[in-house]
This record gives structure tokens, sequence and C-alpha cells, in this order.
């Protein structure tokens, strides 16, 4: 199955290499540079590449490449899907899954790995069983987790925080994810909601846990974690399950499509181009929309300009923006919305003299937060415990973020 | 990020196959000028007594491994740690060894011997690890010690050891494939097993070693179907993949159904069927050419893999999920395919490769399925920020699912795009639009409008891509659209992009008689700017000078040679080139003859329309999911999934013989039948017959399963002797027994901790055997029912249902309801034995409930429960409906209270009640429990006395054996085995469900035959009627 994994930095670098079978020399990766090369971003990458004896299979995550080599056919999601457990397991070993952190702790990445497969096929995986026959760097551990705090679209480490520390306690985290596109009207062409439930378990024995919904009918389609019982859930729509300890993905759903999804926020955008003046006007303003009284947090608003603009010159209301006459990136940290008092950027473009203008109108991407709701009306009914004596500290939290949030102009 | 391709590119190049260059990382640092130095004192640091030393060198040199620098040099200081005894130490030096070994395999052999002693460790965790490295180590040498040690470790008593074992099968195999006549061997045991550690590795081996030997498979096919969903995720994909290729073997095509009824009611109308027989050779003729075949009924094995399979759609594992699909694409009747749609849909929303793969898989699907995606359409619309790739390949699905009723959302979908900044994007856009555009006969219009006005786009790349998809819709019917062709000539005035003006010039000189007035006057204004067109316009513009000249040479003679004098002299020597090749083909001249005779033919040869189909079409012959299907390219080591058999292969063959335990409902039957009316009398001898013939058939499985039903014990010793962490497994795995559920214990596949699933390993066992039974017992019942429903004739009203059974019986399942008096509801029962979830003391009963009728039963639930004092009743939840012809399983408990009386209660459906009782046999009101023989004198001499019951027997010659003995006293009762020093005494212990009294069961048996069998326990009543079922047993 699994021959070799290469870890390749995004400046090319080999930095880490793991061998399952016999030693595949490094060379292979040529390919794989010469794929990078033309696909000019990192994302673009083809995941699956064909080479002469072998193919590629290759996950980006982190500014990282994992490169899998393997020889034989293997359905290519067995390969991908592994990757990222691998990077998932270093997440949860380190706190954050980078080069440097890598490096540091090669010795440990090198047994993990050593452990995680057994001549290319998956042994452990499971980061609690991988634990115990590996030790995390415990000190490192917790200075990276104070210090770095959690990155964008890592959930796993939210939780912990607000669990009471040195006590049986098990908390769960019920997340939303508004994925919607927006058209130039304001008009919603596709809104759904999508969501986790992230359970944090510090429980001694073997508890046996339920967890039920006010309103399991919302969830249209499920997943997950195998520790669930399916039959429970098809007859009864409870979970019920004996966890793992530590942090672990009990749950993912989709709220069924009927359900009309909420938008919490609008943009009103002016963006215009004029054919004459190698200036533009630019002004987008944010506000509030059907958030069941709840403040939006964590604004930001990022666009890709059209090639032509040469540079921008912009106000906001409130917050900071920057944008990259490179790249062409407009990005503006926003913050909370106050509803009093919208923000607003407002300014000018400076386009290409003798240009025409751009035929084109940016999209505007969003990402925003709302605590303590979840806008798909999710509601955990009660979380039971049997099978131990002692009363645990149970908790569940709410939480709202934009997933893919696009508006066109 | 831009400058990082061209970096890599100069390092991956220089890097080569050597890898000591790599000083260069920064992270390694300059030290590295003074390698010798350093590998100096690595090698002090290995030679010192500390192992403290000895951990920081191994660090040290693991860390040189995973940069990729040779620590080769370093192996005999790092081989003579092998048998250190700190554990860290030795860990690091596996790792070594397994990455230099092949390399330095002389040396290497100097460690085997510490492997091999490894191997006979008590501690499970230390012979895994053993075989494990010793099973890495590539060296030819020690094929023979390998072979041996798998051969050994295969019938090892830890699951773990035995995974490792099957992990070890195609390491050996790689190393030395004349192995594998012996390999196969060991596999075969080892797909035996019944634990779902060892399935998934053994599978894996299977699939890696001998793929084509489908028919180790047969027996066990049941097995993997039923143990599948506590496989772990990895072991599922392997397994699952295995069985799509064995169901395509073994089964019947599930769609030639459907083909079926399409061709009845043609057959019908049409009456004579020998004119059918002969109709157009397609395979629907050639079923019904055969009479004989019957109508299409799916096999109930074929079933069991669907139903099985399907709860893992809703798997976390991306690679589970797909691998599920697959099984459903190409095995699943039509119309139940559509489930999966929403489980990859749901993928989407995964990591972009993920979804780059789906996608893919979503593409093939969606152009043989177009229906099963259409609703979810929105979930492939594109967001600007998703990669280029993903972008293309949603645009794919999207062109796929369009059809006559979405094309209006969808082009206005695409007109969003065409916007986009990523022009490569666009041109796959315009090249979708292009391809609704053929396939939708109502929009081509529109799309044909569309694309013209895209033709004055800024973009190059737009317009050349929209000039060519134009082109190509033209070529489709050129006639049809003079109208346009006309209105592109008029746009040679505007459009400047000269790849645009070249592709007008292109399509009106070829399709110049549809146009015949402009096309002259359009060379004409052509003429006119020649000198300052670009240099693919004046090819264009000679091309077009070219064909009107031989269409229309009255009109164009002149224009054309002006501009064929004017191309004589231009700059561009292609131009000049192309001029001089027209000149000497169109125009007459004496040489010439031959060829300009053909020149027609040659400029206005009629050129095929492209064809604008799917890159995705018959790409299905791949297996979905797989590497070959992704890359379109037949992989290394592609399995090719076979066609459907013609003729089903015999089913029989993945029939196991009937496992242990299903005839104690021999026993319970024929007590249910004289309970109600002679409880305390001696019992009768009528209904032993049937026993008989249901024993001997099973014998040989029993044992086996009797061995690994006690397993435990042997386990237990052992592992206490091991760190206190297995400890903590072994306490953790009691108190799972009490909470494991029937079904669903999917945590402990999960929580795979070696000793905890080394000891549920028995619990599952039975499990599994018990769901093993299902379809087999099941098709006996139906065989009976001829003679069933004659009795049920007879009763009318709400009868006392077990009176109905035939005394024949020997399947594992007593009847609630028989499907007569329950109008086609048939429910049976079975004593499981297993713990009750929730309430220990509960007796946990399976109930199975199938549905013969021709409507779905909905609502099945337990009503009103009219118990004696005492009993209680844990009610299934409500089955909410079962479809016609399936069955299903629910599991309840019932307090006996520790009597035998029945538990009354009604099956309730919507419409229907039912008055049903269950009755159990004493010996299942027990639940053993594992003492040792002294503890079990001890708790003898306790119960002496009233307590004690005894009766004298003989045993006839056919049950002195052992395991006969043990095997009959297990069925009656759910008692556990003592061990015990003497050969011909047997003792059990027990203790009742509700009140925790012990039953000890001491069975002394003389070589002559004569025996003793004596009872304890405080509850008498219990152990009389014991006593009275185990002499009946053993004296049959």
């Amino acid at each position: 199955m699994i021959h070799s994994l290469f870890l390749i930095n995004s400046s090319g670098d080999i930095f880490l290499e793991k061998h399952w079978k016999s030693v595949v020399s490094r060379s292979v990766c040529d390919y794989f540079f010469e794929a990078q090369e033309r696909a000019t971003e990192a994302e673009n990458v083809p995941p699956v590449i064909p080479t002469p004896h072998h193919y590629l299979l290759s996950v980006y995550r982190h500014k990282i490449f994992f490169v899998a080599v393997i020889q034989t056919e293997v359905p290519p999601l067995f390969v991908i899907e592994f990757l990222h457990r691998v990077v998932d397991t270093f997440q949860d070993y380190f706190g954050v899954c980078s080069e440097p952190v890598i490096k540091d702790n090669v010795v440990v990445v090198y047994e993990v790995l050593e452990e995680m497969l057994d001549n290319g096929f998956p042994l452990a995986t499971e980061s609690n069983i991988l634990k115990e026959l590996i030790k995390p760097p415990t000190i490192l551990r917790t200075v990276v987790n104070t210090i770095t705090g959690m990155e964008k679209g890592e959930t796993h480490r939210e939780l912990p925080s607000w669990l009471p520390t040195g006590q049986l306690s098990s908390g769960a985290l019920a997340k939303d994810w508004i994925d919607a596109i927006i058209d130039k009207s304001g008009s919603t062409i596709t809104a759904e909601i999508q969501g986790v439930i992230d359970a944090c378990v510090k429980l001694t024995g073997m508890p046996d846990l339920t967890l039920s919904f006010m309103n399991p009918r919302l969830l249209d389609d499920v997943s997950f974690h195998p520790c669930v019982r399916f039959k429970r859930w098809e007859s009864e729509r409870i979970l019920s399950f004996i966890p793992p300890d530590g942090n672990f993905r009990l749950l993912s759903y989709h709220v069924s499509a009927q359900n009309l999804v909420a938008i919490p926020v609008y943009v009103k955008h002016n963006i215009s181009f004029r054919d004459s003046s190698s200036l533009g006007r630019f002004e987008i303003t944010v506000g509030p929309k059907q958030t069941m009284g709840k403040t939006i947090e964590g604004v930001i608003v990022t666009s890709q300009m059209p090639k032509g603009v040469l540079n921008m010159s912009l106000t906001p209301s409130q917050g900071t923006h920057t944008f990259d006459p490179v790249t062409k990136m407009l990005s503006w940290d926003v913050g909370k919305i106050n509803p009093q008092k919208l923000p607003s950027l407002k300014g000018t473009m400076s386009l290409q003299a003798g240009a025409s203008k751009p035929d084109e109108n940016p999209t505007i991407n969003l990402q925003f937060k709302i605590q303590q709701l979840a806008i798909s009306g999710l509601k955990v009914n009660r979380l039971d415990m049997y099978g131990e004596k002692y009363k645990p500290f149970k908790g569940i939290k709410y939480m709202t973020k934009a997933g893919k949030f696009q508006v066109r102009t | 990020m831009s400058a990082a391709p061209a970096y890599g590119e100069d390092k991956g190049g220089s890097a080569g196959p050597g890898e000591p260059e790599y000083g260069h990382d920064p992270a390694s640092g300059g030290i590295f000028s003074s390698d010798y130095k350093r590998h100096d004192d690595l090698k002090e640091m290995l030679d010192t007594n500390k192992d403290s030393l000895k951990l920081e060198a191994m660090k040290r040199i693991v860390a040189m491994i995973a940069r990729g620098k040779n620590a080769s040099d370093l192996f005999p200081a790092v081989v003579k740690n092998v048998a250190c005894k700190n554990i860290e130490v030795k860990k690091l030096v596996y790792v070594y060894l397994v990455r230099y070994a092949e390399e330095q395999q002389d040396l290497a052999l100097l460690s085997i011997s510490t492997f091999q002693r490894g191997l006979k460790d008590p501690n499970q965790l230390i012979r895994a690890s053993a075989l494990r490295v010793l099973s890495s180590i590539r060296v030819p040498i020690i094929v023979p010690i390998m072979m041996l040690a798998i051969k050994e470790a295969a019938s090892d008593m830890s699951p773990y050891v035995r995974k490792t074992a099957a992990h070890a099968i195609p390491k050996l195999y790689s190393l030395d494939s004349d192995q594998k006549d012996q390999l196969i061997e060991v596999i075969e045991k080892l797909l035996a097993d019944k634990t779902t550690l060892v399935a998934g590795s053994v599978v894996m081996a299977f699939e890696e070693v001998c793929p084509e030997r489908i028919d180790l498979i047969h027996k066990n096919y049941r097995k993997l179907c039923n143990l599948l969903i506590d496989v772990e995720e990895w072991g599922q994909v392997v397994i699952i993949s295995m069985l799509t290729r064995y169901a395509r073997t073994q089964f019947l095509s599930p769609t030639q159904n459907e083909s079926l009824l399409e061709e009845n009611p043609e057959k019908a109308f049409y009456g004579s069927e020998e004119d059918e027989a002969k109709g157009p050779g397609s395979e629907e003729a050639a079923t019904t050419a055969l009479p004989a075949r019957k109508p299409y009924v799916m096999d109930p094995d074929h079933r069991l893999l669907l139903r099985n399979t399907k709860p893992l759609l809703q798997s976390r594992s991306a690679a589970v999920v797909m691998a599920v699909a697959q099984l459903y694409f190409h095995l699943a009747p039509k119309a139940e395919v559509g489930v999966i749609a929403k489980a990859l849909v749901r993928l989407l929303r995964s990591h972009s490769e993920v979804q780059y793969v789906v996608l893919q898989n979503v593409a093939t699907m969606s152009i043989k399925r177009r229906g099963m995606f259409e609703p979810y359409l929105k979930s492939f619309y594109i967001r600007s920020t998703d990669p280029t790739q993903i972008k293309i390949l949603k645009l794919e699905v999207l062109t796929n699912l369009a059809s006559e009723t979405n094309i209006p959302t969808v082009l206005r979908e695409f007109q969003t795009y065409i916007r986009s900044m990523d022009k490569d994007f666009v041109a796959a856009t315009i090249q979708a639009i292009g391809r609704c555009a053929t396939n939708i006969g109502r929009v081509r219009d529109t799309c044909l409008n569309g694309l013209v006005q895209l033709l004055s786009n800024r973009d190059e790349l737009v317009v050349a891509e929209s000039v060519v998809v134009i082109k190509k819709l033209l070529q489709m019917q050129p006639a049809q659209h003079g109208e346009i062709i006309k209105h592109l000539a008029k746009l040679t005035d505007s459009i400047q992009v000269p790849m645009a003006r070249a592709s007008i010039l292109w399509l009106i000189g070829e399709y110049c008689e549809h146009v015949p007035k402009i096309a002259p006057d359009v060379l004409r204004k052509m003429a006119k700017s020649f000198t300052a067109e670009e240099d693919i316009v004046k090819l264009q513009v000679i091309n077009l000078a070219a064909k009107l000249y031989l269409t229309n040479s009255k009109q164009t003679k002149l224009l054309t040679q002006y501009v064929l004098s004017l191309a004589k002299y231009d700059q561009n020597y292609d131009i000049r080139d192309r001029a001089r090749f027209t000149r000497q083909l169109i125009v007459p001249s004496e040489q010439g003859g031959a060829l300009s005779r053909h020149a027609k033919k040659l400029f206005l040869a009629p050129k095929p329309a492209p064809v604008l189909e799917s890159s995705f079409k018959d790409r299905d012959h791949f297996q979905l999911g797989s590497l070959s299907h992704l890359l379109n390219a037949k992989a290394t080591g592609y399995q090719e999934l076979p066609d459907w058999p013609e003729e089903a292969p015999d089913p029989s063959v993945r029939n196991v013989e009937v496992p242990e335990w299903t005839k104690c409902s021999n026993r319970e039957k024929r007590k249910e039948k004289e309970k109600p009316f002679y409880s305390d009398s001696e019992g009768e001898s009528g209904p032993t017959e049937s026993a008989d013939s249901g024993e001997i058939s099973r014998a040989g499985d029993s044992v086996q399963g009797e061995v690994s039903r006690l397993g435990l014990s042997p386990i237990c010793p052992i592992s206490s002797s091991e760190q206190s962490e297995e400890e903590g497994g072994k306490r953790k795995m009691k108190k799972r027994k009490k909470v494991t559920e029937a079904q669903g214990d999917a945590s402990s596949s999960d929580e795979g901790s070696d000793s905890s699933s080394s000891s549920s390993e028995s619990e599952r066992t039975s499990e599994t055997e018990e769901e093993q039974v299902e379809p087999a017992s099941w098709r006996k019942k139906t065989d009976k029912a001829g003679t069933g429903s004659l009795l049920a004739h007879f009763h009318t009203g709400p009868p006392p249902p077990l009176q109905l059974l035939s005394p024949g019986s020997g399947a594992g399942r007593q009847e609630l309801l028989h499907r007569v008096a329950g109008e086609g509801l048939a429910v049976d029962y079975t004593f499981s034995r297993q713990p009750f979830s929730g309430d220990p003391h509960m007796v946990s009963v399976h109930i199975h409930f199938s549905n013969s009728s021709d409507t779905p039963i909905k609502g099945l639930h337990v009503g009103t429960p009219k118990l004696p004092a005492g009993i209680s009743i844990q009610e299934f939840p409500e089955i909410e409906s079962l479809a016609p012809g399936e069955s299903t399983t629910a599991v309840m408990g019932i307090n006996f209270c520790d009597s035998t009386q029945a538990a009354n209660f009604q099956l309730c459906t919507q419409t229907r009640q039912f008055y049903v009782s269950i009755q159990p046999p004493v010996g299942e009101l027990m639940a053993p429990v594992f003492m040792s023989e002294n503890e079990f004198k001890k708790e003898q001499g306790k119960l002496t006395g009233m307590s004690e019951i005894t009766e004298k027997l003989t045993l006839p010659d056919g049950c002195r054996s052992d395991h006969i003995v043990v095997q009959k006293v297990t069925t009656v009762a759910n008692l556990g085995r003592v061990p015990c020093g003497a050969s011909d005494e047997y003792r059990f212990a027990g203790r009742t469900l509700t009140s925790g009294s012990l039953v000890l069961l001491t069975l002394d048996a003389r070589p002559t035959g004569a025996a003793q069998l004596t009872v304890n326990s405080e509850k008498m009543v219990i152990g009389t009627m014991l006593v009275k079922d185990v002499v009946q047993a053993l004296t049959q």
C-alpha cells in the first residue's frame, strides 16, 4: 500500500522522509516538483500524480505537502484520508502542525509514523491509542498551545479552555457552518448549513454516554465517530457511545435543505469601474440580519481584486484593512458588528492608466462567528451517563461560523 | 510561493539518488562537515552502559534517518543494543533495524535470535512487536524463520498477535513469492478468525497474495458481512472492495430484473414468443430467449451485503463512504443506488483533495445515473475560492446534470462563471456551454447567441474558445445557421482579436455556400486590410480566398489573385509558403494538373463534426473509487471488476455448519411444549428424536465455538501479569460487558486497545455466530412453512403460538408468531446469551421479525404486557416500518425474576395486536461466572443439604467424549466451565440473573458410562429443573 512518505515545505525542501517498505529514492519527488511548477498555486497541484514506476498522492495542509508514494492500485481516498489523519495526529500531539514543530520533534514524529503503518497498511491511527504507545512531548505541548491559540478551521482545540481542569468532565461544542452564495442583488443562490459536534471527554472507567437532541429531525445527513452506535441512532435518534478519551469529532451533520437558512449578515456593495477615468469607486457596508439578538464577531472581509487594479486608497469606519498590490488581495478585519453604527469601507481604486475597465467584478468572501447560537436551531436535549457512578461536569456550547460564504458583485 | 517551484526543482534535481548532499538542510546546520567525528561520538555513546546516553544517541540517529541522511555505518554499534533492557532505546533500535537491515544483511542476522525469543514472550505486545520487526527485516535468508513465526502467530490466542501475523504475510510474500502456497494456508486459517481486529488485515493479505482465490471467501462471506460494521475503518475499505469483486462473480445482475420487466408487457402484447427471441440482438432478447430463466430473485447473501454496508455511508471516513458508494453503484439494483448520492455530496464539504477524488467519481456516475445527483445540483455550484482543478470537475458534473428542466438555472450559473478572473476556468465554462447546447436541443440557439456575444470579449482566450465552440456547434447543422455565420461575418469589422478573426474567416470559408453573397464581400474587405492583419489572420484570408476561388471563381478570381500576390511578398515565410502552395493547387497550370484537379476535394472535404462528450464517459469499466479509475489507465496490481455471471454459481458454498448454540432451541422448544402443562412432572420421552439430528451435524463446529467462548480464561492470567495498563483494560472490559449492546458495540473496535479487544473477543464471537446463522436458518424455516401453515389453520383468534412449533425443527429460533397467524408477520426469537445493556438482571432476547406479506407493516411495538409479579420487560424500540420481504431484528430484555414463568405481552402493529408469550428454559436464566477449582469447591461446600440435588444417569456411547459432554451442558444452560484437575469430572458455574445466586453443576462420569450429576444452588426449583434438563440432554 503506502510505500513512503515525504514531507515537503513550500520552498521545495524535503524535510522528512519515512519508508515503510524498501527505500524509495527521494528523486521520485522530482515529478512532484514538476507538477508543482506547472500548477503555479499550491492548491492546484493534482492530488494524484502518476510517474513511470510510482504514483504520488499528496495533500497540502499547513503549508506542507505530505506526499505519499505508492506502487500498486489502492483507492486514492484511502491514502488521502490517511494523510489527513497523519496531519490531525500531529496536531493532536504538538498542538500545531508546522515545519518547525515537526523538525523539533522529529524523533516522535518518526516513531508515530512507524506505528501508524505496518508495511504500508494502517495499524494504529487513533490518537488516543497512539498516545499510549508514544508519549507526546508534554511541556512543549502546553507552551505551544498557549502561544499559538487556534488556527482557522481547527476546531478541537477550542474546547478544553472552558472545561474545568482537573475534574471529570465532558463537554461538547456544536458548531454550525453556513455555506452560501449570495448574488449581486442580495438574493441567495444557494445556502446550506452543516455542522459538527466536537466532544472533549475526560472521564474515567467505562462511561456509556447518550446524547439526545430536542429536534433530531433537523439533521438530514450525518456521519459519526466510529464509537457511535448506529442502530440506536437509526431507531431512536439518540447518540449512544462509549467515548474515547480526549478530543474527538462525535458527529458531523448537514441540515436538511427544506429548512430555510437564516442568513445572519448582509453586505451592501458598490464597486464600479469607469471606462474613461483610471479611478474606480469602492464601497462596502456590512450589517446584521437575522442574528437572533446575538452579536456577530470576528468579521473578516476578503476579496480578490481584478488584475487591473493598481492600488486602493480606502478608509474603514472600524477595523484595519490591507491591500496587497502583488496578489491584488484586499483584506479587511472588521471585528464586531455594531448594529447602531454599521462598519463600512469606502474609497477609490486606481486602475492601470489607459487600460480599459476590467469586465469582472470581484467576489467578496466573508468570515464571521456568532457565539452561543446554532443558527440551524439544533439543540441538545440532554447528555446522560451510564455505567459509572460519579457525577461528571457536563457542558454544551453552541457556535455559528461562516463556512464558504461568498457574495458575488 | 511563486519562487518556490523553481527552487524546488533545482533541489530535487540535484538531490539525485545520493543523500549526503542533504547537509544543506538548515536544520542540521553546518556541523555536518565533520560527519565522521560525529559518528564516532555516537558510537561511543552507544557503547556506554548508560541508558540515557544510548537513548540520546539513538534519537540523534533516528533524526538523521528521518531527514534522509545515511546512517548505515553505525549499524554494528546499533545492532548490539537490540537486546537492551530499556524499552525506549529498544524501540528506536527496532526502527533503525527495519530501515537498514536490508543493506547489512549479515549483521542483521545477529539480531534475529532476540526476536525469536520475543516471539515466545508471555506479553502479547512483545510477541506482536517481535513478529512485526522480524517480518519487516527484508533479509531473504530468514524466510523459513519468518514462515514459522507467522504460522505460529496465526494460532496465537491474542487477536492482536494474529493481526500482526496477517500483516506479516504480504511482507513475506514480497520477499519470497515461492512461499505463496504456504501463505495461502495461513490466510485461509486467519480468514476463519472471528475477531474484527483480524478481519481487515487478513483480507488485505488476501488481496495482496492471492486475490484470485475467491473460493477461500465462500465460507467466510457471511461472517465478513456481519463483522464489517465493527472492523476498523481501513479494514472496512479493503473488505468492501474485495466483496464487491466477490459479489460480481457469485450473484446475478440485479438490473436483469428491470430488463425483464420492461420486456414482459411487450411480450404479452405481441403474444408469440418466437418473434421475441430473434429480436434485435440485445441482452434483453437473449434473456427472453432462454425460456427456462426464472424471474430474478436477489440472493439473500447479495441482499445481506447491501444491507450491512449501507450504515457505513455514515462513516466519518471518506474512504469508507466512497467504498460503499462504489459497491452500491456496481452491485445494487437501480432503484437503490440513489442512497449514495447524499453521502457523496457530504464528502464535497471535506478537504479539497477529497473533493477532487469524489468529484471524479461523481462525474463518472452522473453520466450513467443523472437522476441520482440532480437534487443536489446546487451543491456543485462553484465558488471563486475553489482551486481551479475543483472548479473544472464541478463544471463537468454540472454539465452532466444539465437537463431540459434545469438548463435555465445551469446556464444562468454559467453566465456568472464566464466573468471569473480564472481564465482556464472560463475557457472550460465555454466548452461546457457548448456541450449543453449539443445535448439539449432546446437551448442550442440560446447558447449560440450567448456564445456569439462572447465573441466581443476582450480576453483572447475567451474569444478563441467561443469561436471554437461555435464552430463545433455550427458544424453539426450548418444549414440552419446561415444567420449566425452572417452575424459572424459582420463582426469582422469590430472584432480585433486576431484569433477570433481567423476563426470567423475559417467558418465563412468552410460554409461559403450558405452565405454566397457575403463571403466575397468579406474577402474584399480582408484583401483591403490584408497588409495590416496578424499572421494567423493572413493565413485564413488565403484559405478563404482559395475556397471561394474554387466555388465562386467568377466573382473572386481577381480578388484571390490579388491576395495571393500580396502574400507572395509578405515578410513571414509561412505566409509566402502558403501562398505559393495555394496558387499551385488552385490555379490550373501545365505541370500541376494532377493535384489541382482534386483541389476542391482537398480544400472543401467534408470535415467531421467534432464530438463533444464528457471525458468521463465509459470510465465506469474501471472499478469506481480505484486509482485506475482516477487515472483512466490500468494501475499496477489493479483487479479487473468481473462481469456478472450468466448463471449464478451454487449459493450453497457459502453455507456454514450451524453453529453451536442453535440447538439449545430444540430443548427450549420441547420444554415450551411441556411446561405449561406438566410444570413439575418427570420429563417425557416424546420429542427427543428431534434434538439428535441437529446435534450431530454441528458437532465439529461447536468445539471451536466452545474454545473461543472459554477463551477468556486462559488469557486472563497472562494479561494480569502484564503492566498495569493492561489491567486497566481488563477492568474496562468487564464493565463493558455490562453495557455492551447486542448489535452495535462499535466503540470497541475504535478503542482497539489490545487487551480490551482481546478479551471482548469471546462475546463478540458468540454475537457473530448468532448473526451468521440468520440467512441459512431462515431458508430452512421457509421450507417448513408448508407444515406449519397447515397447523395454523386450525387456530383462530389469538392462539398460544408456541404450540404451533413443529417438533422437528433444527433451527436456532423459536417461533413467537407464525406468519399465518400473524397475517404475514412472522416473529421468532432466540436467547442471545449476551448481557442486556442497561439492566444486567435481564435476559436479552433477540426478536426476529420478517414480513412475508405484500404490504409494509408499520409501527411494530410492544403493547401492555400482562406480567406475573416481579417479571419486567424492557421493550424494544418501535420499528417504524417493515417493508415486504424485509426482516429485522430487535433486542428486548426480560427480567424473569429467576422463574420459568412465561412473559406474556402484546405485539402491536398499527392495525393488529397479537398475544404472545416467551417462556425461558431454565438454563437461560443464568450467566456464566468464572472461578477456579478451589473457589468452586469452597462455594460448593456452602451449598449442601437442601441446596444440593443429585441424579444418577448413564451416558450413551455417543456422548462420552469430553467436548460433547461440555457442549451439551453449555447448550442446555448458560454456564461457564470451571477448570478441573480430574479427567472425568466436569464443573460448571453460573449465577442466576435476577438474584445472583450461584448455580454450580458437577458431572462425574465414569469410563463405563455411569455418571452422577450434582447441582448446587440455593434456588432449589432452578436446581431441580436444571438437573432434569441436563440429564435429558446427556442421555438422548
